[in-house]
């Protein structure tokens, strides 16, 4: 099943979808004031926040058609606004042979998913047929490094790790050793989740991030923050402080399976320009798949992608 | 990245509070400020939609009464109808049943159930003295059965021995029997994470429950989850019947709305918060915090309900009239002192203003804290009735013997004098502005948010003259404050209106060895 799929059956069986509370807005040529606001509301309701609501909502009041319009044309209307906010942000992750390893680090609040999105992570690049490695950056959640050995199995990856409570920095340090001896393609380095406004939290994981650029200074070549798709505008504010303290370079937004519609997708891209590399759709080693603007677009209006221009399309316009 | 709400309400307002009482459309204008900033914090949509149709009528009622501040009635109503909707019904966790008290945590993934399940488990072992086991049905997510062992093994609480090849419900199952078996008073069942469309997984947490017949189940939700907080809470309370709610990671700088969205549409308490990775991270809800945390207004509704609660209508009055002829001697300064410890010492009026723990533990550092407040009381009590109405009485040989029987030094006694000088002089001068308004009515210039800065008011030290003052710290504490609540009535000196807060007559003494610098 492709993940717009699961995106759409997820979006479809959540009881307030914006696909239903946008269908009765779009009869008419003109948006008048009241489904100005509806629409707003319906796009507030997937997440993206009031003021980047309101900006899309005026967007598409501004959109003219020939001829008749009709709810279609409305929908394929804000389905293509959407869309071309989102196409810079596709990005699959991919790993250039130029360094060995290549180092992924993950981070994050607690409980986003990062551990899992590790294992996964570690399935797509095996099945590239590159080699992988794990690094158990996480010594202090309670089996943590458990949980990551867990996958370790799971996908026969070899795992580094050190003591419960020990120093994160040191041992991703020792994983880059390790992965540089055995010639490893990729090392991906899981670390403890942190509210970013925990200060002494945050500057471990700047230690982290110059301890890795010590053994390579060209190092992490990925610095990833892991978003929960439910979260909310709270997301901005993560990602601006992980920003700072562990210069990322992309996100990867895990549980888009659910009832979430993960609209703060539209928000970060207006705020942060980072690009969404992988989302997650659900709990096998399978289900983290890159991000398509034009699926995402479609997902969220409720229409099939093939009725929106393919993004190859929008480029070749661009350019 | 937020706008505060009270700017939005200051411009709102700008202008308005002159007048004295509110059109309805000004009220209307106010509340849509108050929806976006719902909005902001994460409130649903339909939820924040719900909340400002209920306070609407009350709030345009409250406005066009005459009253000092009406801006302040609205904001007060706003505040009130959050509290209202985020408390009420708050019960105690049912652990006091025919043994074991079967609690169920249910949730998203990584909402925290686990982490949450070990927290519980060691409260409700310390503090209800009960005997607990944990038992984790997570057959899903990787050493999610380690996590849990190794939490209650830190608490020291029973667990369930592991098995590789029985089902959720056959652990459930062996949960229960084991309870009973070895007379467990609480067994906390936690469940792997599932998302409200999975079926699948819902109708397994649905038979769950049905064997277990839990006393509780918690629905343990993450304080950053966005607007699907009702979706998820609403899919959850029908499959499984909700009975309270846990709050995770409330110890983050997300204002939290997910959880006004859950309490409504399940209609069942937020029984806890968590607040940090620690064990012993779990705290009560307590709803007028969340209130002013949804409107990012800190807890400045409760300090202005607590300072009017704590200064009695009658001892108002009398101050008042006191204050109209300009007098004040070391009686009136005693009351101050009494009924700022009344309001919770400083410690407590500092904690209510957002943004000021870390400024907090700067004071207590430099010996203000609320034991000032008892020092300077034993000075005044160890005078005679008469040196209390003529300070200048106070020779000397007078201040050795008050310092003796109050157990300070002369020095101390001398800081008491001339704080009580300092503000028997302010105190004079709005006497003869105030006239003989009521304390009531001063309460709008609790703030001093005029051009002296200092956000408590005049005696309050400002932030050039204490050493080591966070400045930002200090910004927020002036700007915590409404700026309406700026000190209007006693114009841009920055005298706080209140005595008793106006003049703080407990930090002062600390102001008097840096003024020295100025």
């Amino acid at each position: 099943m492709s993940w717009f799929r699961k995106l759409t059956d997820g979006l479809k069986k959540s009881s307030s979808k914006m696909t239903e509370s946008l269908s009765g807005l779009f009869t008419s040529k003109k948006i008048d004031a009241d489904s100005l606001e509806d629409l707003e509301e319906a796009l507030i309701a997937s997440d993206m926040g009031p003021h980047v609501a309101a900006a899309i909502a005026r967007e598409l009041a501004a959109v003219k058609f020939d001829g008749e319009a009709d709810a279609d044309k409305w929908r394929l209307a804000l389905a293509e606004i959407l869309q071309q906010k989102l196409t810079p942000l596709e990005k699959p992750l991919t790993v250039s042979s130029d360094h060995r390893p290549h180092v992924i680090l993950l981070v994050g609040v607690n409980g986003s998913g990062k551990t899992t999105t590790c294992g996964k992570l570690a399935r797509k690049f095996q099945d590239e047929g590159k080699s992988v490695m794990l690094a158990a950056g996480d010594t202090f959640r309670a089996a943590a490094s458990e949980q990551l050995q867990g996958w370790g199995l799971r996908t026969d990856t070899p795992v580094i790790s050190g003591e419960a409570g020990g120093d994160a920095a040191a041992l991703a340090y020792r994983a880059m050793q390790q992965a540089h001896e055995a010639g490893t393609d990729v090392l991906i380095i899981d670390t403890a989740g942190r509210l970013q406004n925990r200060t002494e939290l945050m500057e471990e994981l700047a230690k982290i991030h110059r301890v890795i650029g010590k053994f390579d200074d060209s190092a992490p070549h990925d610095s990833i923050i892991v978003l929960d798709g439910t979260v909310g505008q709270n997301a901005i504010a993560q990602t601006k402080a992980f920003a700072e303290v562990a210069s990322l370079t992309g996100m990867i937004i895990t549980k888009l399976d659910g009832s979430a519609k993960g609209g703060i997708i539209v928000a970060l891209g207006d705020d942060f320009g980072l690009p969404v590399h992988m989302v997650g759709v659900g709990e096998g080693v399978d289900d983290l798949e890159s991000f398509g603007a034009r699926d995402y677009a479609a997902a969220l209006v409720g229409i099939e992608a093939d009725d929106l221009p393919q993004n190859t399309d929008a480029e070749d316009k661009e350019a | 990245m937020f706008d505060q709400l009270k700017d939005k309400f200051q411009s709102v307002f700008d202008g308005l509070s002159k007048k004295g009482s509110l059109s309805e459309a000004d009220v209307e204008s106010a509340l849509r400020e108050v929806r976006l900033a719902l909005l902001e914090a994460d409130v649903s949509l339909p939820v924040a939609k719900h909340f400002i149709a209920s306070i609407k009528e009350k709030a345009i009622g409250a406005a066009s009464i005459k009253s000092v501040r009406p801006d302040q009635q609205v904001i007060k109503i706003v505040h009130d109808g959050l509290v209202e909707m985020l408390g009420g019904d708050a019960a105690p966790l049912a652990v006091d049943v025919a043994p074991p008290a079967v609690i169920l945590m249910a949730g998203l993934q990584g909402s925290g159930k686990t982490t949450t399940a070990g927290k519980l488990a060691l409260r409700l072992k310390d503090r209800h003295k009960k005997k607990v086991m944990v038992a984790s049905l997570d057959m899903t997510r990787p050493a999610a059965r380690e996590q849990l062992r190794l939490l209650g093994e830190q608490a020291d609480v029973g667990v369930l021995p592991e098995s590789d090849t029985e089902t959720p419900l056959q652990l459930a199952n062996r949960a229960l029997q084991m309870a009973k078996l070895k007379a467990y008073d609480v067994v906390i069942l936690d469940t792997a994470g599932r998302l409200s469309v999975d079926e699948a997984l819902m109708d397994e947490l649905r038979a769950i429950k049905q064997a277990t017949n839990p006393h509780e189940v918690l629905l343990v939700a993450d304080a950053l989850t966005g607007q699907d907080a009702v979706n998820t809470a609403q899919a959850f309370h029908d499959a499984v019947g909700v009975s309270g709610i846990v709050l995770t990671r409330m110890d983050g700088d997300s204002r939290g709305g997910a959880a006004l969205s859950m309490r409504h549409v399940t209609g069942m308490p937020i029984k806890f918060v968590g607040m940090g990775e620690k064990q012993d991270a779990l705290e009560e809800f307590v709803p007028d915090r969340l209130a002013g945390r949804i409107l990012d207004m800190g807890d400045v509704v409760a300090l202005v309900e607590k300072a009017a609660a704590a200064i009695e209508e009658e001892e108002a009055m009398r101050m008042a009239k006191r204050m109209a002829s300009g007098k004040f001697d070391m009686n009136d300064f005693l009351n101050q002192l009494r009924q700022l410890q009344k309001m919770g010492g400083l410690s407590g009026i500092l904690g209510m203003l957002p943004g000021i723990g870390k400024m907090q533990k700067q004071l207590n550092a430099a010996g203000m804290d609320d034991s000032m407040l008892k020092r300077q009381e034993a000075i005044i009590l160890s005078m005679t009735k008469k040196e209390r109405v003529s300070v200048g009485l106070l020779n000397a040989s007078r201040r050795k013997r008050i310092a003796a029987g109050s157990g300070t030094s002369v020095q101390d006694v001398n800081r008491v004098v001339k704080q009580y000088q300092e503000m028997a002089k302010m105190m004079k001068r709005m006497g003869s502005k105030a006239g003989a308004a009521g304390l009531k009515a001063m309460m709008g210039g609790l703030g001093g948010g005029g051009a002296g800065g200092a956000g408590l008011g005049g005696g309050m030290p400002s932030a050039g003259q204490m050493p080591e003052m966070d400045a930002e710290a200090m910004k927020k504490l002036s700007s915590g404050l409404p700026a309406s609540m700026g000190g209007q009535m006693f114009g841009k000196g920055g005298l706080g209106g209140m005595p008793g807060l106006g003049g703080l007559p407990g930090l002062g003494g600390h102001g008097g060895k840096s003024k020295r610098k100025k």
